[in-house]
């Protein structure tokens, strides 16, 4: 009986919608625009990767790829006394146990947020929602001497990555998820069985919650992968340290030099970048939906 | 807690290592965020708040700080330090990239979603691509763009019959070159969360405004708008949050100092400045709290405009 109005209603609001094509031009070429904005700096960085580097800065400037890619290769490997992979191999070992813990971590508090009744669970919840209020900012300085004069970890990858492993983001974003998506009935049907309550996590919850997981996950590695400032701060410097960002701002800081070698920096960038593009395009579709549905619920 | 079993499971044990675990699962589950939040939160923000009345450097060791009441504060307002002017450059560039964000990401989404349905995917997973790069890499692209006698900026502008513009050399112009690059990398995310708040609205609604003679127009001012609200309050706290922090745009584009006349230095990179280059950590701290009033204040303002407007209608 749902099938009759909806034949009659689908065909009308096509012949409403269809348009004649010269009408929708300007909507397309708007958007087209849009999207080549949006992409043009990373189709130039690759191009930029693939020219000698005294011609990055050419006039006219190059818009078509070149072959110099294994060359700036070389060149890059020069200009960091051959530390470029260690630096990537850096850059992914924090983004990875970063992403580890912290899915672990949130998620385990998440799931406890959403499924269980404990007293002060309230305010509890209320306090980690209010210490998003505070900008990072403000974290930088003590949290550097906390670092620097109690823990001594300065210099040290577990300086960026331990303090983030349970985070309100997270932990919030788990919730709304594991509320609306599981069953408590579930829940006591496991418990019923006899398992414990961390078995419950680790083979009921975990499972079921993969597309969230997915979400923050990539969440978590971009912003690690992505962490400048911190290791600015954490002075990551040192050459089994450095991650890419602080490498990049070492070669390629500071305005436009000429007399550096340019292919090296932007093949720099090029491996920078890449991973992210990787990881995002994997998932892009449940990323947007997950961080955008997190963002006005409640 | 063994006294209170008995009533609910028969025949077990007064004490039960089942009952034991669900009562305490939830706190241990809970417990990493607290435990963390002690040791890189609550202490590190109470001792920043304990420096800002203090002088003291790294280098002298704890104990060695000395207490100088509001005078780390008294002198980030007062006239001879940069941190006014930080300030001010701060809020100019946050407006420059924030508010063209809203006034493009808006027409956009509405345009993606009520005319291009069946592309919405891919539309904003091309336009989201800026938001999760890296700034740091994508800096250096742009400095290259803005390079004066060689970038492609003044190349194309050359072709239409432009004099050179010194993007990154000109006082005048780095507030504006700056704000092209944030405005770049977040347009598209608030587009996507202005397309996420659109889908939310139920067509039902469109449909009965349709059935009382309701024009686009109308729909759009009385609908869609209203509607959008609580998506709008959200992307402009996160677009306020995240303008008054800029740091690593600035710091690439145009070193530590912000450029000539320092007309991109922002207050985040000053307090950097001062904090790891100066060691001057009560001062930094001291200024690190009148951002983060700054921020409060501006958030507070947001807030108000939206919940004031909301009330009238």
């Amino acid at each position: 009986m749902t099938t009759t109005p909806v034949q009659h209603a689908a065909p009308r609001a096509r012949t409403r919608r269809a348009r004649l094509p010269w009408q929708r031009v300007p909507i397309w070429a708007l958007m087209l625009l849009a999207c080549v904005l949006s992409v043009v700096p990373f189709y130039l960085m690759f191009v930029w990767a693939s020219h000698p580097s005294a011609e990055v800065f050419t006039f006219p400037p190059h818009l078509w790829f070149g072959d110099a890619f294994a060359r700036n290769w070389q060149g890059l490997m020069q200009v960091t006394d051959g530390q470029a992979p260690r630096q990537f191999w850096n850059s992914l070992y924090i983004a990875l146990i970063s992403t580890l813990t912290t899915l672990f971590f949130c998620s385990l508090a998440g799931y406890a947020f959403a499924m269980y009744d404990f007293g002060g669970k309230g305010a509890l919840f209320a306090f980690i929602l209010g210490t998003m209020l505070i900008p990072p900012l403000v974290m930088d300085i003590p949290s550097f001497l906390v670092m620097n004069n109690v823990l001594h970890w300065v210099g040290q990858p577990r300086a960026l990555w331990v303090p983030g492993m349970a985070n309100a983001f997270g932990i919030f974003l788990m919730r709304q998820y594991i509320s609306s998506a599981l069953p408590r009935e579930l829940i006591e049907a496991a418990r019923m069985d006899g398992a414990t309550e961390f078995g419950i996590y680790r083979q009921v919850v975990l499972p079921l919650i993969r597309p969230i997981l997915a979400t923050l996950g990539v969440v978590t590695f971009v912003g690690a992968w992505n962490n400048f400032k911190g290791a600015l701060i954490m002075k990551l410097s040192e050459p089994d340290t450095m991650t890419l960002p602080l490498s990049l701002r070492r070669l390629g800081g500071g305005a436009t030099n000429v007399n550096v070698d340019w292919g090296a920096i932007m093949m720099l960038v090029v491996i920078t970048v890449i991973p992210l593009l990787i990881v995002f395009l994997l998932a892009s579709r449940q990323v947007i939906s997950g961080l955008t549905s997190g963002a006005v619920k409640d | 807690m063994s006294q209170r079993t008995p009533t609910a499971a028969p025949p077990r044990a007064p004490w039960s290592y089942t009952r034991f675990q669900q009562r305490f699962a939830p706190y241990l589950f809970v417990s990493p965020f607290f435990l963390l939040f002690a040791v890189f939160g609550l202490f590190p923000l109470l001792f920043s708040l304990f420096l800002a009345f203090h002088l003291w450097s790294p280098l002298d060791g704890v104990g060695n700080w000395k207490f100088v009441g509001f005078e780390n504060f008294q002198l980030a307002l007062g006239p001879t330090d940069m941190f006014w002017k930080s300030l001010k450059n701060t809020v100019w560039i946050g407006l420059l990239s924030g508010i063209p964000q809203h006034l493009v990401a808006l027409p956009l989404a509405f345009i993606i979603h009520h005319s291009l349905r069946r592309f919405q995917g891919a539309f904003s997973t091309i336009l989201f691509l800026p938001y999760i790069t890296n700034a740091v890499a994508i800096a250096i692209v742009f400095a290259t763009l803005y390079s004066e006698r060689l970038g492609i900026l003044n190349y194309l502008g050359g072709l239409v019959g432009l004099d050179p513009v010194r993007w990154l050399g000109d006082p005048n112009m780095v507030p504006y070159s700056v704000a092209a690059v944030v405005f770049w990398r977040y347009v598209g995310w608030n587009t996507v969360l202005y397309l996420s708040g659109l889908q939310a609205i139920s067509e039902d609604v469109y449909e009965a405004a349709t059935v009382d003679g309701a024009n686009g127009w109308q729909k759009f001012w009385y609908i869609t708008l209203p509607l959008l609200r609580p998506m709008m309050f959200y992307a402009f706290t996160l677009t306020i949050v995240g303008s008054m922090q800029l740091f690593e745009e600035p710091f690439m584009l145009l070193n530590d100092g912000g450029g000539s006349g320092g007309a991109g230095l922002t207050s985040a990179m000053h307090i950097f400045n001062t904090a790891f280059r100066d060691l001057d950590m009560g001062y930094a701290s001291a200024m690190s709290w009148l951002l983060f009033l700054a921020i409060f204040a501006l958030s507070m303002l947001n807030n108000y405009l939206f919940s004031r407007d909301g009330g009238r209608r």
